[in-house]
């Protein structure tokens, strides 16, 4: 980029999953390669559950707890501790001007409600007045916002006063990405200093398990890392809360944040899925940052979910392109579907903070251990249906 | 401003294409005739019963053939029809390859309760908890249903329809989703990224549940009995919105590429901006601050001040707590002057297209500017005196207007407001 100044410096980040709380925790539990799924909650389903959080900590007034659906809670909780990170919680005048983009996806659905409404309308006069009336009763006029997409946001602006604007984008995994893309550019264009964005994601939900059983894309049975799946392949969904604070280098420096890193070039794109278009559009997206590549100092961190077949060509074109070292983060902490990118994006910038990247994480070969110096991350994110992503996350310098 | 760049050195924002579906018809000519005659579209509910539903009246928009039917296959083939609409006037691109990148405004997507009931068929039980329901969910019957509730599916397939390029963004902001979708089309026109943008709003989600969900919060008029006089934006005896379906769509363009191709320029897209509110889930700050913040920085935004605007396009839903505030709003930037300048709901006769709102008024913005004719806010027989506004009264009338104003608002202290101008300024 020509102005430095306008570099999108990523200055706070707020991060929540099965591996705990913080970029530290994060940290040593992928050092100590540890993967945490619940096998038996939802059985034969596998999923990542949320670590135990304290609410309180993040979201002081239990009426806002109580007026939330768990992602929403962990969103807000995982935002605050970004804006935290970044040193502008309770800073009025920067939450005022503060830009939002959150990715999103849909609130929990009252599974009682559902399951009684199911079992009665069959015994009923007329079904469908037994559906109106059981509805009008039994719904919590409250669980409507609980489960409205924007209504994240909605909490964050309530919860911790982020009033500058508010976007809410939708569509599962390329929601994450292209969130993330458009604060890159609006910061890169000056026409934002400083976002907060990023996502959450409630993995534990037999609603959620059943859309993804559709497709036969859930990880069932036996976990294994999401490199060695096999032909069927499958996702654990993960829970998860991922915000990152961006700010512009300028505004950053101005006010004397620190950097934790950087994001130098964020590309998106969507193949239409037919055999080889996935590694097609990352080989296209992989061209586009090539240049700025020093080889022996970049890793790759894969947001490969494990869904096939994307996640085979993703493993067919790191390992025949990248010549760097390789770690799927979704073996660790599942997969969050809209946060699932910029988790990354956070996890990427916790490596090169620290210069050196976290062990392996599966025995397939993909991934093999290295003691070189990191200081540029490339981040992949493949969607389960669609879209694709290349970031290049660097030192800050 | 000089030639091609707005007075903030940008590159200006043009419109050339749009296209509009409401419960009044498909088509701008349609829904302008029948907007400027002061009809309206809301109508008894005959798609799902409504045995016990306190709400038995909205605008759907019943004459698309969908099938099968769900909501994101109506808001997709609504935003399709709008769609078609705006690319075909604005003759860009070629059939199927639209330069630019898509920008959908859509309501969230779930399963819906037929599909539910499809697969507790299958099932045949007394028990019907959800891990039973998930045991018979891998069935090929139902495997259709992956794809069609995604959040991602609408979009992926218009972008297919249009080839629109990049990755489609799909976005809520709950009733100002309209807006903000061409925010993001202003925004990325003014960072040089594309020369051209698809804008295109969508909401086909009326069904029971959907209509429940806002019951419950009493957001809704309960008038059924008079269906066409249900939304009474600004009265003193308004008692809620009324649901409703539709779409619209623009082709956002930079004024130098439009003008290098020929193309038409319908009317400027001069500015957006956006206020947050922090105050409560679904009420407005009392103050007002954030919607005098908003309003206030989309007229910055466009280089403009209050005197400019002429035409104020409102949210206007026809709840008592919307049109208070907005009034408290306009009334605080506009000053004294706020009861002269003209504002009128077409929610009075169209219903809240909600996820659409924003650019299906965005689209009756343009025709105002275009025909030099205001339309109507109709049932406005009982004035409330807290806001001493000029609503345009149940007639449309001619009008000069240069700058409108169009608000949007929305659940989750979404604010957002749009300033469009016919000539460049």
């Amino acid at each position: 980029m020509a102005d430095t100044q306008r570099e999108a410096l990523i200055t706070g980040i707020g991060i929540v999953s099965c591996l705990g709380e913080g970029a530290d925790a994060h940290w040593q539990a992928l050092s100590a390669a540890q993967p945490r799924a619940d096998t038996t909650a939802f059985a034969p389903y596998i999923v990542h559950p949320m670590a135990p959080l304290d609410y309180d900590k993040q979201i002081p007034k239990k009426g806002d707890q109580r007026q939330m659906e768990p992602w929403q809670r962990i969103g807000t909780y995982a935002a605050g501790l970004a804006l935290e990170s970044a040193g502008v919680k309770g800073n009025a005048e920067l939450l005022a001007k503060m830009d939002m983009i959150v990715a999103a996806g849909g609130g929990e659905r009252d599974l009682a409600v559902d399951s009684a409404i199911l079992s009665g309308r069959g015994k009923a006069p007329s079904p469908d007045a037994f559906l109106n009336e059981r509805m009008m009763n039994d719904l919590r006029p409250t669980l409507f916002l609980a489960q409205l997409s924007n209504l994240l946001a909605g909490n964050i602006s309530i919860v911790h006063n982020v009033t500058g604007s508010s976007r809410t984008f939708m569509g599962e995994e390329s929601s994450g990405i292209d969130a993330v893309r458009i604060a890159v550019s609006r910061i890169n264009a000056g026409q934002s200093d400083l976002v907060l964005v990023g996502g959450a994601h409630n993995g534990e939900r037999w609603d959620l398990l059943m859309l993804y059983e559709f497709g036969h894309h859930n990880l069932k049975d036996k976990f294994a890392p999401v490199w060695e799946r096999g032909p069927n392949g499958g996702f654990a969904l993960g829970s998860m809360g991922a915000f990152l604070v961006l700010e512009s280098r300028a505004h950053a420096e101005a006010r004397g944040a620190k950097a934790l890193a950087k994001i130098s070039s964020i590309a998106s794109d969507r193949s239409k899925r037919q055999p080889g278009t996935v590694t097609a559009a990352l080989k296209k997206l992989w061209d586009g940052v090539a240049q700025r590549l020093k080889p022996g100092q970049f890793a790759v961190v894969s947001g490969a979910s494990g869904a096939e077949p994307a996640t085979s060509e993703e493993r067919t074109f790191l390992t025949g392109q990248a010549k760097a070292p390789i770690r799927a983060t979704g073996t660790y902490i599942g997969h969050g579907m809209e946060p699932q990118f910029p988790m990354n994006i956070a996890l990427a910038a916790a490596v090169v903070s620290r210069g050196k990247l976290f062990p392996p994480g599966d025995k397939s070969g993909v991934e093999s251990p290295t003691e070189a110096a990191v200081t540029q991350v490339v981040v992949t994110g493949v969607g389960h249906w669609r879209g694709e992503s290349l970031a290049l996350v660097e030192n800050a310098g | 401003m000089s030639g091609k760049t707005d007075k903030a050195g940008r590159p200006i924002v043009v419109i050339t294409g749009a296209g509009v579906v409401t419960s009044l018809g498909q088509g701008k000519a349609d829904n302008w005739a029948r907007l400027t005659a002061g009809e309206s579209g809301i109508h008894n509910i005959t798609r799902f019963a409504t045995d016990n539903l306190k709400t038995r009246i909205s605008g759907s928009v019943d004459f698309l053939k969908v099938d099968p039917f769900s909501a994101p296959s109506l808001t997709e083939t609504l935003a399709a029809t709008a769609a078609e609409e705006a690319v075909a006037q604005s003759n860009i691109g070629s059939r199927g390859d639209f330069p630019g990148p898509l920008f959908l405004a859509m309501p969230p997507v779930e399963l819906e309760w037929a599909q539910r009931i499809e697969i507790a068929g299958k099932l045949n039980q007394e028990n019907n908890g959800y891990d039973a329901l998930l045991s018979v969910s891998g069935a090929s019957q139902f495997a259709p249903y992956h794809e069609r509730f995604l959040f991602g599916s609408v979009a992926d397939h218009l972008a297919d329809r249009f080839g629109t390029k990049g990755s489609p963004i799909s976005l809520s902001t709950a009733c100002a989703s309209g807006a903000s979708a061409i925010q993001l089309g202003i925004e990325a026109i003014r960072r040089g990224e594309t020369d051209a943008a698809l804008c295109i709003a969508s909401d086909g989600s009326i069904n029971a549940e959907s209509l429940v969900r806002f019951s419950l919060l009493s957001a809704l008029s309960t008038s059924n009995d008079n269906p066409q006089g249900a939304a009474k934006p600004f009265s003193k005896n308004r008692d809620g919105f009324v649901m409703a379906e539709g779409a619209g769509a623009l082709v956002l363009e930079s004024l130098e590429s439009a003008q290098a191709r020929g193309a038409t320029i319908l009317g400027i897209m001069e500015g957006a901006g956006e206020m947050a509110d922090s105050f409560h889930r679904t009420r407005s700050s009392p103050d007002g601050k954030p919607i005098v913040g908003c309003i206030r920085n989309a007229l910055a935004d466009a280089g403009l001040v209050p005197d400019d605007i002429d035409y104020i396009n409102p949210h206007g839903t026809g709840t008592s707590e919307n049109d208070k505030m907005e009034a408290v709003g306009v009334m605080t930037v506009f000053g004294e002057r706020a009861k002269q300048i003209p504002m009128s709901s077409n929610k009075s006769m169209v219903g809240h297209t909600l996820s659409a709102a924003g650019a299906v008024e965005a689209v009756f913005s343009l025709l105002t500017l275009e025909h030099q004719r205001i339309p109507p806010t109709i049932n406005y027989n009982i004035p409330d005196p807290a806001i001493p506004i000029d609503v345009v009264p149940n007639v449309a009338r001619d009008g000069r207007v240069t700058h409108v104003i169009s608000n949007s608002f929305g659940f989750g202290g979404q604010n957002v407001s749009l300033v469009m101008a016919r000539e460049p300024a």
